[in-house]
C-alpha cells in the first residue's frame, strides 16, 4: 500500500501525522494535569502562528513573493469576526455555531481583502512587493484604531472621530471602540477548534501544491516569463494563492480574537512586527517547506516561553539563536563544513553516486 | 503662515528622514539587502551620545562625534559577524531575517542596559531658533540645524560617490561585483566601507531626531527605521538623490497629514502615498528600470 503512493503523498502523510500526534500528546497530557497552565494556554496561540506561518509560506514559499503585511489579514479576520460575535452573542446562543459563522465571515472578509490587495500589490516585483504589503498592513492597523462603531435601536453608527461623534441614542452601546478595540468577545477557541483548523490549513494547502494550479504557481516562482509563454494566466495564479494565503491568515484572526477577551490592535499583534515574526517562521523552517514552518512556529513560540526562567534575558538569547540559527542553515561556508564533518543520511547517499 | 510653518517642520522631520534612508539606500545598492537593523542603530548612536553628555558630562559636540564613531564601528561588526557569511546564500530572504534578528539583539541589549523607561534626550543645540514677520513665525535651532546637516551631508555624499576612487569603487561593486573585483577593487572593503558610512550617517540621524523629540527608549529606532526604509523605496532604492527627495517628501506628507486631515491617520496617509507612487511608478520616483530577460 505504501509502496504506491507517491513521494508527496508520503511526505504529506507524514506531515498530518505529526500533527495529530503532537496533538494527541498535548491534549492527553492536558487531561493528565501534567503540564503548567502557562503552557496549556499556548495551546492556542501555537495553533494560531502554525496557520499563519502555512498560509505565509503559500506566498513565500510556492508563489515566490515577499509579503510583509500578512499580520494584516489576520487582523482583518479577527475584527470582522469579533464585530460579528459581540452583535450576536445574544441573538445566536449556541457556541459552536455562532463561532463556525464567525469564522465564515472572518475569512470571506480577509479574502475579499486579499483579493483588492491583491490586484495593485501583485504588479510589483520584489522588495518593492514587500514594501507595499508591509504598507496595506500598517494601513489596516491604523485604519482599525480609528474606527468607531456603536449599535442602538436605529441600527448602526459609524465614526472615525470619537464616541461621541457617534450620536447614539442613550441605549446604543459601543461596539467598536477605536484604540481601544474590542471588548467581550465570546472565548469560543480552543486547543481542539485550532488543531481542526490548522488539519484544514494543511489541507488545502497540500492539496493546493499537488494540484495542476499549484503546479502553475510554482512555474510562476520559477520562471515567470517562461510560465507566461506557456499560457499560465500569471495574474489569475498569482491572485489565487495571495487570495487563499489571506483567506486562512483571516482564519487565524479567528481564533486570535476569540482568544482573548480584549481584541485591540497595536504593533506587536497586528503591526509589521508580527509580520516579521511570522515571516521568521516560514524562513526558518524553510522557505516553500510546510513541515519546516509548522516545527519553526511551534519552536519559536515556544522557545520564548521556555526561556523565561532567565528572565530579562530572554528576548536578548532569543535574537542570538534566530541569527545563529540563519549563519548555520544558509551561510554557504557553514553547509560547505557541515557537509564534510556532519554526515548526514543523504548527504551519504550523493557521496556514493 | 502656519502653512509655512508645517512645511518647516515636515522639511525638518524629512530631513532626518532623508539622512536614514540614505544609510537603506546606499546598503541596498550595493549588497542588495534590506538592512532592518538600521533603525535600530539610530538609537544606539541617540544613546551613546545621550550617555557622553549626561553621564561623562562632554560637550555635545564631543558627544556627537562618540556616537558616530560607536556606530560607525557597529554597523562594520554587524555587517562582518551577521551579514558576510550569507552574502552568497542561495536565498536573500535569509540575510533578512539574520538582520531581523539583529535588529531584536540591539533593542534587547539596550533594554538590558538603559531600561524600557524613556529617557529624556537634551538637545544638542542650544542655539534658540529665529524668529521672522513679526515673532509670528517662529523656527527652532534644531529644525534649522537639521535641515542644513541634512544638506551638508547630501552634497558631501554625492560628491564622494561620484569624484573619489572609494566612491566609484562602490558604484562599480554596486553594478557587478564579479567585474568590479577583477579590476582590482577590494569588494569586503567597499561593503563595509558602505555599511560604516550608512552607520555613522545613523548615529547623526538618532541624535537629530531625539534631539527635535527628545523621548528615548529601546524601541525609538524601529518606527522612523520603517518610515526611512518606506522613503528610499519611495525615491527608488539604490538612489542617492532618491533617497533624499523620498526622505524630504515623506516628512512633508506626514506633517500635513498630522496638521490638515487627522494626526491618528498620518501613519496610513504616508503608505497609502507610497502605495499609490509605486503603482504609478512601480520603482520608485528615480529608480532604475530593469529590463527583464529570459
Amino acid at each position: 500500500m505504501l509502496k504506491k503512493m507517491t513521494k508527496n503523498t508520503k511526505s504529506n502523510l507524514i506531515t498530518y501525522g505529526i500533527v495529530i500526534v503532537a496533538f494527541v500528546v498535548m491534549q492527553t497530557l492536558i487531561s493528565a494535569g501534567s503540564i503548567s497552565s502557562l503552557l496549556e494556554g499556548l495551546m492556542v496561540p501555537i495553533c494560531i502562528y502554525v496557520i499563519l506561518a502555512v498560509s505565509l509560506n503559500l506566498v513565500v514559499g510556492i508563489l515566490g513573493e515577499l509579503s510583509l503585511g500578512h499580520a494584516g489579514f489576520m487582523c482583518v479576520g479577527a475584527f470582522s469576526s469579533a464585530f460579528f460575535s459581540k452583535c450576536m452573542r445574544d441573538v445566536i446562543t449556541v457556541d459552536i455555531v455562532r463561532f463556525l459563522l464567525a469564522l465564515l465571515i472572518g475569512i470571506v472578509t480577509a479574502a475579499v481583502f486579499g483579493i483588492l490587495i491583491g490586484i495593485p500589490v501583485l504588479r510589483l516585483k520584489g522588495d518593492y512587493l514587500a514594501i507595499v504589503t508591509l504598507a496595506f498592513g500598517e494601513i489596516i492597523k491604523n485604519l482599525v484604531n480609528v474606527l468607531y462603531i456603536g449599535k442602538d435601536a436605529n441600527g448602526f453608527h459609524f465614526s472615525t472621530k470619537d464616541v461621541m461623534a457617534l450620536n447614539m441614542e442613550a441605549d446604543g452601546t459601543v461596539i467598536v471602540n477605536g484604540p481601544q478595540g474590542i471588548t467581550g468577545t465570546p472565548k469560543d477557541a480552543t486547543f481542539l477548534i485550532g488543531f481542526i483548523l490548522i488539519l484544514i490549513t494543511l489541507f488545502i494547502v497540500l492539496n493546493l501544491i499537488n494540484s495542476r494550479d499549484g503546479r502553475a504557481i510554482m512555474s510562476i516562482r520559477d520562471n515567470r516569463i517562461a510560465a507566461e509563454s506557456v499560457g499560465i494566466n500569471v495574474t489569475k495564479y498569482k491572485l489565487m494563492a495571495f487570495t487563499i494565503s489571506a483567506a486562512l491568515a483571516g482564519a487565524a484572526g479567528v481564533l486570535y480574537a476569540h482568544n482573548l477577551s480584549t481584541l485591540t490592535a497595536n504593533t506587536n499583534n497586528f503591526g509589521y512586527n508580527q509580520s516579521i515574526m511570522i515571516l521568521v517562521f516560514v524562513v526558518l523552517g524553510g522557505i516553500g517547506n510546510i513541515r519546516g514552518s509548522i516545527i519553526a512556529a511551534v519552536v519559536l513560540t515556544l522557545l520564548p516561553e521556555l526561556l523565561r526562567g532567565l528572565d530579562d534575558y530572554r528576548m536578548l538569547i532569543y535574537a542570538i539563536v534566530l541569527i545563529v540559527m540563519m549563519l548555520f542553515n544558509w551561510a554557504p561556508k557553514v553547509i560547505e563544513w557541515r557537509e564534510r564533518h556532519l554526515r548526514f543520511g543523504r548527504r551519504k547517499k550523493e557521496a556514493v553516486e | 503662515m502656519s502653512f509655512i510653518s508645517y512645511l518647516i517642520n515636515g522639511l525638518s522631520l524629512g530631513s532626518v528622514y532623508a539622512i536614514i534612508a540614505l544609510g537603506y539606500t546606499m546598503v541596498y545598492g550595493i549588497a542588495k539587502m534590506l538592512n532592518f537593523a538600521h533603525g535600530d542603530v539610530i538609537m544606539i548612536g541617540a544613546y551613546t551620545a545621550l550617555i557622553a553628555m549626561t553621564q561623562a558630562g562632554m560637550p555635545p559636540i564631543i558627544g556627537v562625534l562618540i556616537a558616530v564613531c560607536v556606530c560607525t564601528l557597529l554597523g562594520i561588526v554587524i555587517e562582518r559577524i551577521a551579514y558576510k557569511p550569507l552574502r552568497n546564500a542561495s536565498s536573500s530572504l535569509a540575510v533578512l531575517i539574520t538582520a531581523i534578528g539583529v535588529s531584536y539583539l540591539l533593542q534587547n541589549i539596550a533594554l538590558l542596559i538603559f531600561g524600557a523607561n524613556a529617557q529624556t534626550f537634551q538637545s544638542v543645540i542650544k542655539w534658540k531658533g529665529i524668529s521672522l514677520a513679526g515673532g509670528k513665525l517662529n523656527i527652532s535651532g534644531e529644525t534649522i540645524v537639521t535641515i542644513v546637516v541634512c544638506l551638508i551631508i547630501m552634497a558631501a555624499l554625492i560628491t564622494f560617490v561620484q569624484k573619489t576612487k572609494p566612491g566609484q569603487a562602490m558604484r562599480a561593486v554596486s553594478e557587478d561585483k564579479g567585474a568590479a573585483q577583477l579590476m582590482g577593487i577590494n569588494v569586503n572593503g567597499t561593503i563595509a566601507l558602505t555599511f560604516a558610512i550608512g552607520s555613522a550617517l545613523a548615529a547623526i540621524a538618532g541624535v537629530l531626531l531625539c534631539s527635535a523629540y527628545p523621548s528615548l527608549t529601546p524601541y525609538t529606532g524601529a518606527m522612523p527605521g520603517i518610515k526611512a526604509f518606506v522613503a528610499a523605496v519611495f525615491g527608488g532604492i539604490g538612489s542617492i538623490p532618491g533617497a533624499f527627495i523620498g526622505g524630504l517628501l515623506l516628512g512633508v506628507i506626514e506633517i500635513f497629514g498630522k496638521a490638515y486631515i487627522s494626526s491618528q491617520m498620518a501613519d496610513a496617509i504616508v503608505f497609502a502615498v507610497l502605495i499609490i507612487v509605486l503603482l504609478v511608478k512601480p520603482t520608485g520616483l528615480l529608480g532604475k528600470k530593469i529590463q527583464e530577460k529570459v
